[in-house]
């Protein structure tokens, strides 16, 4: 999939570099430098004259991917379903009078496309409803993380010494702990789940995968040359990590976020699932996969539906992710 | 091009296992790379042939195509991205290229043998030295392990590496750089080959060390009578061992000669530059030489010569003439349309 | 080897520690008294209960219970329930089944992941590896609760119906020995079986492109030989250590399997324990899962000096 690259007019300079380099190294080892003299520099001007960074190269390589362009979409879709499900459905699954018993168990039919649910409720209005948890808990648990991952991981990468060794001997007590067990024990003290506790839950023990991330390409970055030059020429240590290596370190926990939101969409699904993450009557994806679990032999609609969904979420944020990473690895450039 | 071929050793025949008689002949070879940036042609018709027992140096900067054509000769471009539209490779009178994969495969090592530049990456980290030499007794000629074990301590002993016996289950990694070289050696040479094809074996060793390969190479070539093409773009490296040097420069020949004569009077203005860029004691204080401009562009190639845009003896017709390999005697061609100029050093 | 081995068990002191500390004090602040718990509806005799709170040491403040605890774990001793039943019988035949589990995961995942993953390496840029490359990017994704289900229906009904009543894989209990497995295990696996099978083709593809690849071209093997020993070799060393560590992952993520496919392993006791309050039992089955990730950890850094010598423990 990541070799999918469309021939897009790209200016002919990047495009003929990228090409030797892909091939050269393996293939033709003597071509590899001769073929482009050093005239023809890989990160060439665009034509408003600004210098084409790693993330406006990526910017312009990304739009032109289908795997970003569907997964975009698909996550653009998901969006507005979490924040006006109005426009999805006129029922309203929190109102009880929409649900009628005496029809549970109903299968897909024109007035209810995805049929019915063991109370009798409309499964696909609960399904569009359920994006809004899994959205939620997904975004905010990926920007906690991410932030403060991100920022122990930059400080230990950065002062290196003791700081570092500490940081880094607590992240690996976290990482023994697996994610849904410890998940599941941090619910349980907070009695009823809802979505900021599991939110809590999943920062709590997910942060040192961001922190590993970020802290390894920090420790790459601070060894560049040009960060040696900053040193060199006195530029303050605030200035240093945040104007120069942090925009060069960015790019792996950008690609790890993205991918991790996807697992934690599937956590809070687990979670709830588990029944120690969100409570009915919330409406989750997982919930409705745990209530219908237990008659799912006889009716599998109100089981397979929010299963749908659910995939679908995590698929669209893990392929968002892998196409970034694609378009941000320089190995690929 | 084609006018221009009738070199030294187009007056031999072609056929027959006498000792005289060419044992490799690469004739009009082109080769080309398809890439997403378009066709990359590394090697443009070259021609050279080696007899059994001789040396020839194969010169040239990085992406004059010397390297690819020795990996045309081997076999093992990878293909695709390369591809060969034209020419022939021509071993003991045979072509190579109309051979199916596996007869090349059984020439491949036991015939024609290689070393590659780095030591290092060219052998495989995770098998002994004395496994990955033993290997060639062990597939090829179906040896027991153990007898294998035998004939790769005497190899290494035969290239002389100290205590073979001790160190022969050791790994690459284990070794400096010049006894790794010194392992590829006694694994290229392992099952007697006709021809041995070094890739800059000693571009990634110290001088001194450098001079011992040179010398272990030769000798190697002596006692066996094998044929040596030696690929370097070194000039300094092949003078005592070459007999005759192929100069190229953008995937063309164009210069070969006897080696005396090249140092001697250089008949190209490219080789001339080369010979001057070599520091010397006697020129100790001067600034020095350096050839003008970079190398070509292999997907945008110079019209006409494809040296004229560095070229000291440019003329109007360097820009749209490519020049045939003109015969400068018997043993001896230029590809330059004023190598009588640079013959006579009236320039540059 | 032997100075390494110590030495890392002796780093690995401080990551038990936290983890279970951690845990000790996540469990410590679980609503409700075990004791009050244990008694039921009825208020137990007061005695007794001062009693089994001295027992328990559960008058004492949070790093003295833990003090006791972790000296219990280091003899061997994952304490006592507070019905006085030993933890560590308990867990001993739950833990079986989980272990089970997981290998059969783990196997499963190293059959699927490094089988597909050369095969995609091998065909690279044709439709086969495409094909293999969108179907992992679904497996990533789809999650076990999902496949889970979806197995169940189709090989538990679906899969029946077809062969009159039958049933080929059994879709609940582990009743059935190691073929009740299978199913919870390639469930288990599935997001592993894609990571491993991209990680193969991504170490094929790089070492067939090495330099020493080419070399073995060059000494006339024939391609079997080239691909089967000389580039797979090189490649095989970061899929093992990636299969190691991975085994405490499946360990630790097998709760939502075993919850599916009704399997009476550790998650499930922990996730009945965490309800009944049954702390001492969380705690060890914690500490045990926290335990496996180490030695997990340890047997993948000294597989790695086992399988490429450049790397040498001192």
């Amino acid at each position: 999939m990541s070799d999918i690259r469309p021939a897009g007019p790209l200016d002919p300079e990047t495009q003929q570099s990228e090409a030797l380099d892909q091939v050269a190294p393996a293939t033709v080892p003597d071509t590899a430098q001769p073929g482009v003299p050093p005239s023809a520099q890989p990160k060439t001007k665009k034509k408003d004259g600004k210098p084409a960074s790693l993330w406006t190269d990526a910017w312009y390589d990304l739009r032109r991917r289908p795997l970003f362009i569907g997964s975009a979409i698909m996550i653009f879709i998901l969006v507005v379903m979490a924040i006006f499900p109005q426009l999805f459905t006129s029922v309203n699954p929190y109102d009880a009078a929409t649900c009628q018993l005496i029809d549970a168990r109903t299968p897909p039919s024109a007035g209810h496309l995805f049929g019915q649910d063991n109370q009798g409720c409309d499964v696909f209005a609960k399904t569009i409803y359920g994006a809004r948890v899994s959205i939620m808990v997904g975004v905010t648990t990926m920007i906690v993380t991410a932030l403060f991952g991100g920022l122990l991981g930059l400080i230990a990468g950065f002062r290196s010494g003791a700081t570092d060794v500490i940081l880094s001997r607590t992240t690996e007590i976290f990482f023994a702990i697996p994610l849904i067990l410890g998940a599941l024990l941090i619910l349980v003290i907070f009695g009823r789940g809802n979505v900021w506790t599991v939110m809590l839950a999943l920062s709590v023990l997910a942060w040192p995968m961001t922190f590993r991330i970020m802290r390894a390409s920090v420790i790459t970055a601070k060894n560049q040359d040009y960060v040696m030059a900053a040193r060199a020429l006195g530029a303050g240590a605030g200035r240093i990590m945040f104007r120069h290596i942090l925009p060069n370190a960015l790019a792996p926990v950008i690609v790890i976020a993205m991918i991790n939101l996807g697992g934690f969409i599937a956590a809070e699904a687990a979670l709830s699932y588990l029944g120690v993450g969100i409570q009915s009557p919330e409406i989750s994806w997982g919930l409705m996969i745990a209530d219908a679990r237990d008659r799912f032999l006889e009716a599998w609609h109100p089981l397979i539906f929010p299963s749908i969904f659910l995939s679908i979420t995590v698929l669209a944020f893990i392929m968002l992710g892998d196409a970034v990473r694609d378009a941000l690895d320089p190995k690929l450039r | 091009m084609k006018s221009a071929k009738t070199t030294a050793t187009d007056v031999l025949p072609a056929e027959g296992g006498l000792g005289n008689d060419a044992l490799l002949e690469v004739d009009d070879l082109h080769v080309e790379f398809v890439t997403r940036a378009g066709l990359v042609k590394a090697v443009n018709g070259v021609s050279y042939s080696l007899r059994p027992g001789e040396s020839l140096a194969v010169l040239g900067e990085s992406g004059s195509g010397k390297s690819v054509t020795a990996q045309a000769i081997m076999g093992i471009l990878d293909m695709p991205p390369a591809r060969i539209p034209q020419g022939s490779i021509k071993f003991r009178g045979t072509d190579l290229l109309k051979l199916s994969e596996d007869a090349r495969a059984q020439i491949r090592g036991q015939r024609i043998a290689m070393i590659f530049q780095d030591a290092l990456s060219a052998l495989n980290p995770v098998f002994s030295v004395g496994w990955q030499i033993s290997e060639m007794f062990r597939v090829h000629r179906g040896m027991s392990k153990r007898d294998a074990m035998k004939k790769a301590v005497e190899l290494m002993e035969r290239v002389r590496i100290p205590a073979a016996r001790q160190r022969v289950n050791d790994y690459p990694h284990q070794f400096s750089g010049g006894m790794r070289q010194r392992i590829m050696i006694a694994m290229s040479i392992a099952l007697d080959p006709e021809v041995l094809i070094a890739d800059e074996p000693t571009t990634a060793l110290d001088v001194t060390v450098q001079a011992q390969i040179m010398e272990l190479l030769a000798e190697l070539q002596r006692e066996s009578n094998m044929g040596l093409i030696l690929i370097t773009h070194d000039l300094g490296v092949v003078a005592d061992v070459a007999d005759k040097i192929a100069v190229m420069y953008a995937g063309r020949i164009v210069e070969n000669a006897p080696v005396r004569d090249i140092y001697k009077n250089p008949g190209h203005p490219y080789t001339k530059g080369l010979l001057e860029s070599i520091p010397r004691v006697d020129q100790k204080g001067q600034e020095l030489y350096a050839i003008k401009g970079l190398p070509p562009n292999l997907l945008d190639m110079p019209s006409g010569c494809a040296f004229h845009p560095r070229c000291p003896y440019r003329q109007d017709n360097c820009v749209t003439d490519v020049p045939p390999l003109n015969e400068i005697n018997l043993d001896r061609n230029s590809a330059c349309h004023y190598w009588r100029e640079v013959l006579d050093g009236s320039h540059g | 080897m032997g100075r390494y081995v110590i030495r890392r068990l002796i780093q690995a002191i401080p990551v038990l520690l936290g983890a279970t500390l951690l845990i000790f004090a996540v469990v410590f602040a679980l609503p409700g008294d075990p004791i009050a718990a244990l008694a039921g509806e009825k208020r137990g005799n007061p005695v007794v209960v001062a009693l089994l709170r001295e027992q328990y040491h559960l008058n004492d403040p949070l790093i003295v219970q833990y003090g006791y605890y972790i000296s219990g774990v280091f003899q061997g001793n994952l304490g006592r329930t507070y019905a006085n039943v030993e933890v560590s019988q308990i867990i001993a035949a739950k833990f079986q089944v989980t272990v089970n589990l997981a290998i059969t995961a783990l196997v499963l995942e190293a059959i699927f992941g490094v089988g597909l993953g050369l095969w995609a390496a091998l065909r690279r840029g044709k439709a086969t590896d495409s094909m293999i490359l969108a179907s992992t990017l679904i497996l990533v994704s789809v999650p076990t609760l999902v496949t889970g289900f979806v197995l169940q229906l189709l090989l538990g009904v679906q899969l029946r119906r077809w062969t009159g009543g039958v049933e080929i894989f059994p879709i609940a209990g582990v009743s059935d020995g190691w073929i009740s497995y299978v199913v919870p295990g390639f469930v288990l696996a599935g997001t592993s079986i894609a990571y491993l099978t991209r990680l193969t083709r991504t170490s094929l593809v790089e070492n067939l492109r090495a330099d020493y690849v080419r070399t073995a071209v060059a000494k006339g093997m024939p391609r079997r030989r080239v691909v089967g020993r000389h580039a797979l070799r090189n490649a095989l060393i970061p899929l093992i250590t990636f299969l190691g560590a991975d085994l405490g992952t499946l360990m630790g993520g097998a709760v939502i399997t075993e919850s599916i496919f009704n399997i009476p392993g550790i998650g499930q006791e922990l996730f009945r324990s965490v309800h009944e309050r049954q702390q001492p039992v969380v705690v060890g089955i914690v500490t045990i899962l926290v335990l496996v990730y180490i030695l997990a950890n340890l047997v993948v850094d000294l597989l790695y000096a086992v399988l490429d010598p450049r790397i040498r423990y001192e």
